[in-house]
């Protein structure tokens, strides 16, 4: 293992120490350990949470400040927050007008969030849920409460956030995060896997040069795995499940994310998006904004996720919204396409 | 009619927590083949934690459960730490004058901590989960119970079912959890969790059974 850590069973902790430190302006630790908050308060409208296993920065700790989330429980790798960690999120998110917790699919995660939820509700703290399931290659059209959450995720705080940003109420911060995710779509590819740095192998594997397209962010089987191809056949297989499942229509404006899973050259990922905008271009969708970079890892795998969000007027409001963060800033009047 | 006594029970919680410490690199790798192989070194780690607050504290039977319980909410996360941490809390709080606990109480705390789980798991019998451990073990107590035989009979019952619960995982298709994007690749293992659940459930009778007198 080529890594840089000190011990393999405390990586969690020793990252969060450098992070704290490197990032004192937007973010401040809390009295529990594993919940990292935004500077600034909640005081007076909804509060954004989420959570999530370690491994994927900069997601989710690095989409903590304004204009986002407000408080993250933090995991071991790949492994869901405790039910403790969502509560005590919670807590510190709570400016007393609810709080929206937005997450990803995922058993581990939808256990501790109900189970602090419960909690919650007996100290008079409303939360209310949506439930990312962005990735099509997870499930089948029609179970659509299989699919996991991935990096559609990212586009659903940016959403939710802008939203509770503005002093809507819980109702309207929950309804816009469920559109912004029922727009949006998502599919990965993996070209080699990862290793659990407590682990010491990976425990999957994927077969030098060979793609596996559908791949989850901790190594689930994809539904497919093909010979390596170019980022022209690439771009088009991804848009092949995903634009069926919509529907994304000519005439339609998307959002377009590539992220890296962390050891790909971000180089190839603007490749392609130069695929993606060409194919997208020829189908009459235009991309009125786009994101491209390492947005969501899974620690030093390679490949891509490519994610489309579906815009309507709301929706581009809520992405061009001011958000400082770690992983994406957004300037008000600024947007990048 | 027989029971045990509550305030001497610890040793029961203190069965329970020798069992996951003695079997850690065994339900790690049974996790290891189609899971992420870290179900033994995480319940260790909340079982060992657990063990440490005990002994600095002279706690009953059910408060050593509440114990355990708080300690996976809170220290273990995964799908592990909710799902025992809520049968154990439950469980712990399902009887209501704890002196002595006889087979009809020991009956309830098995339903608290399966209507807890219920509100928060889907997982069925069938589904390679613990779920097919600890429902047919609750069934074949119940079963026993009704059936009017002794607390001691009933916990044999029980722990009969436990084995056939846990067994019967090796044949299914996992449909919840991180194992079920697996599909057909996931059979032909054990599922971790129903072997810890059995381990549990098999430290738990034998605690009661060695400390149950006729009353």
């Amino acid at each position: 293992m080529q890594r840089i850590i000190n011990r393999p069973d405390y990586v969690v902790e020793d990252m969060l120490k450098g992070f704290l430190k490197a990032h004192s302006d937007l973010v401040v630790a809390t009295s529990n350990s594993r919940v990292v908050r935004a500077v600034g308060d909640t005081e007076g409208r909804v509060g954004v949470v989420t959570g999530g296993g370690s491994g994927h920065k900069p997601a989710f700790i690095g989409y903590l400040g304004r204009g986002m989330v407000d408080a993250v429980a933090v995991g071991e790798v790949f492994s869901s927050p405790t039910a403790g960690a969502f509560l005590d999120a919670f807590r510190e998110a709570n400016g007393g007008k609810g709080v929206a917790c937005l997450y990803g699919n995922y058993s581990g995660d939808n256990m501790n969030v109900k189970l602090a939820m419960k909690m919650a509700k007996r100290e008079g703290i409303e939360i209310r849920t949506v439930v990312a399931n962005d990735d099509v290659a997870s499930a089948p059209k029609g179970q659509s409460e299989k699919r996991r959450g991935v990096a559609g995720e990212i586009l659903m705080w940016k959403v939710g956030g802008a939203k509770a940003a503005s002093g809507a109420t819980l109702d309207e911060v929950i309804a816009v995060a469920q559109k912004a995710i029922d727009q949006t779509k998502s599919i990965g590819i993996g070209l080699s896997p990862c290793t659990l740095p407590a682990v010491g192998h990976p425990n999957f594997e994927i077969q030098e040069g060979t793609m596996e397209v559908g791949i989850g962010h901790h190594g689930e089987p994809g539904i497919a795995v093909h010979t390596l191809e170019s980022a022209n056949v690439m771009a088009e297989k991804m848009l092949d499940v995903i634009l069926p499942d919509q529907p994304f229509s000519e005439g339609d404006e998307v959002a377009v994310l590539v992220s890296g899973l962390g050891a790909t050259p971000v180089m190839e990922l603007y490749i392609l998006f130069g695929e993606v905008e060409e194919k997208l271009k020829e189908k009459g969708i235009r991309i009125s904004r786009s994101y491209v970079g390492n947005y969501f890892t899974s620690l030093e795998m390679m490949g891509v996720t490519l994610t489309l969000m579906k815009l309507d007027d709301e929706l581009k409001a809520c992405l061009d919204a001011e958000a400082d963060t770690v992983g994406l800033k957004s300037f008000p009047g600024k947007h990048s396409v | 009619m027989q029971a045990f006594s509550n305030e001497r029970g610890l040793p029961i919680v203190e069965a329970m927590i020798r069992t996951i410490q003695d079997n850690k690199t065994h339900l790690s790798e049974i996790d290891g083949m189609i899971g992420d192989g870290d179900h033994g070194t995480n319940m260790n780690k909340g079982f060992t934690l657990c063990e440490e607050r005990l002994q600095a504290m002279d706690a009953s039977f059910l408060e050593g459960l509440q114990v355990l319980g708080d300690i996976l909410f809170s220290e273990i996360g995964g799908s592990m730490g909710p799902i025992y941490g809520t049968i154990f809390m439950e469980m712990a709080g399902a009887v209501k004058t704890p002196s002595r606990i006889d087979e009809h109480a020991f009956l309830a705390m098995l339903e608290a901590g399966i209507a807890g789980l219920d509100e928060i798991i889907e997982a069925k019998v069938g589904d390679k989960t613990l779920m097919d451990v600890l429902l047919p073990a609750r069934d074949a107590f119940s079963g026993a119970v009704r059936d009017g035989k002794d607390f001691r009979q009933a916990l044999d019952d029980m722990v009969q079912a436990c084995v056939a619960g846990r067994d019967a995982t090796v044949g299914m298709v996992a449909r919840f959890g991180r194992s079920s994007r697996l599909g057909e690749r996931s059979r032909g293992v054990l599922d971790a969790g129903a072997a810890s659940c059995c381990l549990l459930l098999q430290a738990m009778a034998k605690g009661i059974n060695e400390l149950l007198e006729d009353v």
